[in-house]
Parts: C-alpha cells; sequence; structure tokens
C-alpha cells in the first residue's frame, strides 16, 4: 500500500461560528484533521453512511425528487439543478436494460479554485456516499471519478477510502442485500484544463484527446463508453449526503432563495488568511474577505474581485457587498463559477493580471473551434504588445471587437470564459489600457505578474 | 514544447556506428505489460487504458519518447496515430527528458498575486536551468512553468514531481525544498 501524505495545508478552514445554525457545516466536516478519511472516523463522528442506508431503502425515483425539492443547484460552475439532471437519465423498459454511468468531475483547474481538493483530502467517504447515493437513483452500473494528474496524493487516498468502503460491503454486489451491484473507478487526468468541461471529459475518460463533443446528443443520452451518463462536480455530490440526511426541503431553507444549501468558497490572493470557507449561498462578499479572510494582507485598498474562478468576469469596489449566490452574481454582470475569489489590491496592473488571464485561455484551448484558438492568442498578443509599451489606442477597440466573436461561437464554454475578464477589465479598469498605451508603463508601478524567464 | 523530438530524421541520419539513444531503444517489461492488461480488463472499452499506460509508460522510460507511444499501442492493441494524438494533447506526460526532481511552479493568476513570478526566477537560478529545457548537467534538476495546480490558497505553489505540493512563500523555503529533495526525503521521477 502507498503511503498516505501527512502534511497538512497551511489553509485556514474554519471561523468563529462555523458550524452554528447560521453557518452549518455539511461539506468540510473534519477539515484540517488529516485522519478525518478513514472510515470508522467519518462513521462515527460525521454521521457517515446514515444517509445512503437511508436512500438504498427508497425508491430511486424517490431519492431523485429529494434531491429535486432541495433545489441543490450544481457546483461545478453552470449552476444547473442537479435533481433535474438526475431526472434526464433514461429508464430501464421491459424491452431494453440500459447501462447507465455516474461520472464525478474532480478536474479541478480554473485558477483561484481550490475546494474540490479539500474535499478529497478530508472527506473523500462523503464523496463516496454521493456518488453511491446518486448511482442509486440513477441505477447506474458503473461510478467513475475523473480526478485531475496533479493530485496523484489523493487519486491514492481516494483508492484507498474506496478499499475502506468495499471492504464495508458498501460497494460490490448485491448492496446492503438489495441486489443491486454498483463500483467506483478512478480514472486519473493528464493535465488538461479542458478536461473540466463535461463532454471533454468523457473524451478523456475514454482515453481520447480531450476535445469536448457536439452538443447533442447530451451526455444523459450518449456519454461514457456510449451510454446515458451524468456528470456532476465532487461538491455537487458531496452536498447529496447532507440532503438525504436532513431532508430536501429541510436543505432548501438554507441559502437564498432559488440558491439553496451551502458552498464552499475559496479565497486566495492578496488576503490576510486565504483558505476554504463553507457559507450558505447569498452570504454578502464583503463579509467573506473582509470578516473571515481578513481583508487585504498588504495594507493597501482591494481593487478587484474575481468572484468565482478566472473565468467570471471582474467585480470593482462598487460590487463587493454583492450576495454570493448565481444569481445575484449572474444580476452584477459576473457569475457564481466555481467558487474560487481572487482578491487583488490596489499594487495590482490589471493588464499584467488580464495578461495572465488570457495567456492561460490561449495555452489551454484545446484547439478544435478557431474563435478559441484564434481569439485567444491574438488576445494574448495584443495584451502583450500593450503591456511591452507598444500599444496604440485602437488596440482597446479591436479587443473590445474580438470578444462577441468568440463567446458563444464555441463548442464548450472555454471561449466565453476568456472573453469574461477581458471585457470587464476592458469596461471597468479602461484608465490602466490608455495609462500603459500613453506613458508605456503601469498605472500601478511596481506590480510583477510576469516572470521574464517564463516560457510556456 | 509539447512535441517530442524524433530521434533520426532524413535531414539529420545517425552517424555510422551511433544507435539510438536507450529511451528509443526500450521496449515494456512484462510487469508492465501485464500492469496494462489489467487496467483495460477494467473497462467497458480498451481504448480508455491510454492515458494509464502512457502513466506507465512515463515511468518505465523516463519520459514518453516516440518509442514509448509505440510501445503503448502495441500493447493496447491500438493505432500508433492515437497514442500520439493523447500524448501530444496532455501537458503532463513530458515528451523529453526531465531531472530527478521535475519543479513545476505556477505562475498562473492567484499564485503570481503572492510572488510566483520571482519565485520561478529563484528556482532558475538556484538550479541553473530555465523552464522547459531539460534537466540540468547532473541530472538532477528541471524546471516547468504550469498552470493552475489548484493551491491558490497555499501560493505560490510549487509541484515536486508528481506528488508533492508545497507552500514556498520565500527563497529559504525552496532552499529547504532542494535540499530534502537531495536528502531523498521526496520521491524521484518515475512514480
Amino acid at each position: 500500500m502507498v503511503a498516505i501524505r501527512t502534511k497538512p495545508d497551511h489553509h485556514t478552514y474554519t471561523f468563529p461560528g462555523f458550524g452554528s445554525e447560521k453557518f452549518p457545516n455539511l461539506l468540510l466536516r473534519g477539515a484540517g484533521d488529516l485522519n478525518n478519511w478513514h472510515l470508522p472516523v467519518y462513521e462515527q463522528q460525521h454521521e457517515g453512511y446514515v444517509a445512503m442506508r437511508k436512500a438504498l431503502q427508497m425508491e430511486p425515483v424517490a431519492v431523485t425528487d429529494e434531491v429535486k425539492a432541495s433545489g441543490l443547484r450544481g457546483r461545478g460552475g453552470a449552476g444547473f439543478p442537479a435533481g433535474l439532471k438526475w431526472s434526464f437519465m433514461p429508464k430501464d423498459t421491459p424491452e431494453r436494460k440500459l447501462t447507465r454511468y455516474l461520472v464525478c468531475n474532480g478536474d479541478e483547474g480554473e485558477p483561484g479554485t481550490f475546494k474540490d481538493r479539500v474535499i478529497l483530502e478530508y472527506n473523500p467517504h462523503q464523496l463516496i456516499e454521493g456518488m453511491i447515493i446518486g448511482g442509486w437513483a440513477m441505477q447506474c452500473a458503473m461510478g467513475y471519478v475523473y480526478i485531475r494528474g496533479e493530485f496523484l496524493w489523493l487519486i491514492e487516498k481516494l483508492e484507498a477510502a474506496l478499499q475502506q468502503a468495499r471492504d464495508a460491503g458498501y460497494l460490490g454486489k448485491n448492496i446492503l442485500g438489495t441486489g443491486w451491484d454498483y463500483d467506483i473507478l478512478v480514472y486519473r487526468g493528464a493535465g488538461a484544463y479542458i478536461c473540466g468541461e463535461e463532454t471533454a471529459l468523457l473524451n478523456s475518460l475514454e482515453g481520447r484527446r480531450g476535445e469536448p463533443r457536439v452538443k447533442p446528443p447530451f451526455p444523459a443520452a450518449k456519454g461514457a463508453f456510449g451510454q446515458p451518463t451524468t456528470v456532476n462536480n465532487v461538491e455537487t455530490l458531496a452536498a447529496v449526503p447532507p440532503i438525504m440526511r436532513m431532508g430536501g426541503a429541510e436543505y432548501a431553507k438554507i441559502g437564498s432563495p432559488k440558491n439553496s444549501g451551502t458552498r464552499i468558497f475559496g479565497v486566495s490572493g492578496h488576503v490576510k488568511r486565504p483558505g476554504i470557507y463553507e457559507l450558505p449561498m447569498g452570504t454578502p462578499m464583503n463579509f467573506l474577505v473582509e470578516e473571515l479572510a481578513g481583508g487585504s494582507s498588504t495594507g493597501r485598498k482591494i481593487k478587484a474581485i474575481i468572484p468565482g474562478g478566472a473565468s467570471c468576469p471582474m467585480l470593482d469596489e462598487k460590487d463587493f457587498d454583492v450576495p454570493m449566490d448565481f444569481d445575484n452574481l449572474k444580476a452584477r454582470g459576473s457569475m457564481g463559477g466555481s467558487g474560487g475569489l481572487i482578491v487583488m489590491d490596489e499594487s495590482v496592473c490589471i493588464v499584467q493580471a488580464t495578461l495572465r488571464l488570457i495567456r492561460f485561455y490561449a495555452h489551454e484551448s484545446c484547439g478544435q473551434c478557431t474563435p478559441c484558438r484564434e481569439g485567444c492568442n491574438w488576445m494574448q498578443l495584443i495584451l502583450h504588445r500593450i503591456e511591452h509599451g507598444q500599444g496604440r489606442m485602437e488596440d482597446l477597440d479591436l479587443l473590445a471587437s474580438l470578444t462577441p466573436r468568440i463567446g458563444m461561437r464555441t463548442l464548450c464554454p472555454l471561449g466565453d470564459a476568456a472573453c469574461g475578464p477581458m471585457d470587464s477589465a476592458l469596461q471597468k479598469f479602461r484608465h490602466e489600457f490608455e495609462h500603459h498605451i500613453i506613458h508605456k508603463t503601469c498605472y500601478a508601478q511596481g506590480s510583477k505578474l510576469l516572470s521574464s524567464v517564463g516560457a510556456h | 514544447m509539447n512535441h517530442p523530438h524524433p530521434p533520426e530524421t532524413s535531414n539529420e541520419p545517425l552517424a555510422p556506428g551511433q544507435r539510438l539513444p536507450e529511451s528509443e531503444r526500450k521496449t515494456f517489461s512484462p510487469e508492465a505489460i501485464a500492469e496494462i492488461h489489467a487496467i483495460m480488463a477494467q473497462y467497458p472499452d480498451k481504448l480508455a487504458a491510454t492515458l494509464p499506460a502512457l502513466y506507465i509508460a512515463q515511468r518505465e522510460f523516463g519520459f514518453v519518447s516516440l518509442a514509448a507511444m509505440k510501445a503503448v499501442a502495441a500493447a493496447i492493441g491500438i493505432p500508433e496515430g492515437h497514442v500520439f494524438g493523447v500524448a501530444t494533447f496532455y501537458t503532463m506526460y513530458q515528451k523529453a527528458p526531465v531531472g530527478k526532481f521535475h519543479f513545476q511552479v505556477c505562475t498562473n493568476i492567484s499564485c503570481a498575486l503572492r510572488g510566483a513570478a520571482q519565485l520561478l526566477e529563484k528556482v532558475c537560478e538556484r538550479t541553473g536551468v530555465k523552464p522547459g529545457q531539460g534537466p540540468s548537467p547532473d541530472g538532477l534538476w528541471s524546471v516547468e512553468e504550469v498552470e493552475c495546480l489548484a493551491g491558490c490558497g497555499v501560493a505560490p505553489c510549487v509541484q515536486v514531481n508528481q506528488d508533492v505540493y508545497d507552500e514556498l512563500v520565500n527563497e529559504d523555503k525552496l532552499v529547504e525544498v532542494m535540499e530534502a529533495c537531495k536528502r531523498g526525503e521526496y520521491r524521484p521521477w518515475g512514480y
């Protein structure tokens, strides 16, 4: 057996009042305790596998209805109702028996997001339990967990946890006497951000290049290995056991209307206590950044916050009070995304930050659709020229004219994701771009986000 | 550098008496073949074994050379072109030799806000290698600039080989990690 890593992270996981009625602790139970992944600990201290036993005694349709009633929305980025997604799966008919698959998306690569890593590190059994419940609700034959290749130590840990569950009889043949066979396999990715998109992930799972597929057919009709498949994020599946324990209606009371439940927010960048905070949906952003994460770590004012991973449009000062849920963030022109907040203080040059983000998208574009492959590359070249003092005023109009030609014109949302930061930076911080072009230096003097040796 | 360098081309043929490098002459050991066959049996389609088999090839060959890709194709029984396509699509398959300790420095936005660009320069200075330029003369170090490693909360984030993440805020911490590598506290490349 491989050695399981025992080095703690230096994140913050908790805050005063966490675990009370106001801030329920549903996903991060035992975070920070490295022994928490053992089955006995999970069963004895965190009501482990209670929800699974309850669900296996219910009809599969009733389980799906319970998740529907909870109003749980997918935590991967798009915010699609999870129960509805589950109900799209075709059912067996007397003439036709189907092989269905449940795939868990653990390809966490969005800059600023590190929530799945914490669930896999400290609470893998909650994910396994969620996958068993999901598998039962849709009567799946297999569950696959696709985890990004960099998380090798977490894959080793999850496999050890899966073996514990198998030994306890929660996986395998005839689970708890229901006559239902189900097992979970871990699949290791190999370093491609695009594989976080569900059809690209399915292609990768089949051993192909991770290029998104044309939709329709949607995965519910034709997914992994040509069979009906549902793809859910790690956090979505980990939220299922608490829903089954407390009941869908009770869970729906947490959070804000139409955005029920708690969500893991990761805060990174210029804050005193970067880390992972589980909060009810709809918690104001400045409460999280100022109160919990301790505000600016440098003493300078906070200039911009990216509210949900790198693909979300930036927010400036006037929107820092936004309640963090899918609908409110959308109303302010941004997105709920994957829940990773990136906080930038006044010393950050927005041109550099945008260039760094666009370079990421240009690098990670799979190359399948021309608007994204060429467009991201051109945005990078133009921004590079502005950053290095060779920009022209008309470059700004050129950049603004590129984004509508990329967004919504590609098979997958990666092109749209690149347009989010580009558009918002141009709208909200246009004066910094103009300063760069006129004075050939940063508006925020001394900003050093780009290395001189870097070469992608 | 996402494509392998061919060992011999029509423009640069091998000199008389010169042999192909070791990584281009090797084949899989029987244990590795058995491992790949066991993985193939787990999935409904044998194609799904491509990615795991390439990891095995990387472990056996040291990096994913052209010979490694051909060996994977032969072991699974799929076209060589498919394996080449997959191996060149994903960045975690190293298509050129790397050092015993492969430093992967994240320079994406969250890490950059906390000094990843400066850290990358320090790593290059201390190891004496440039990102993506192969191992140092002693074969110990190589450096790569990578995208987000999902360690934004412990930024700047560095991965050494395949399984260690570390919080590297300053140069002292970096030196500490490099010393620990030399003492053998981190698993060397090849897992």
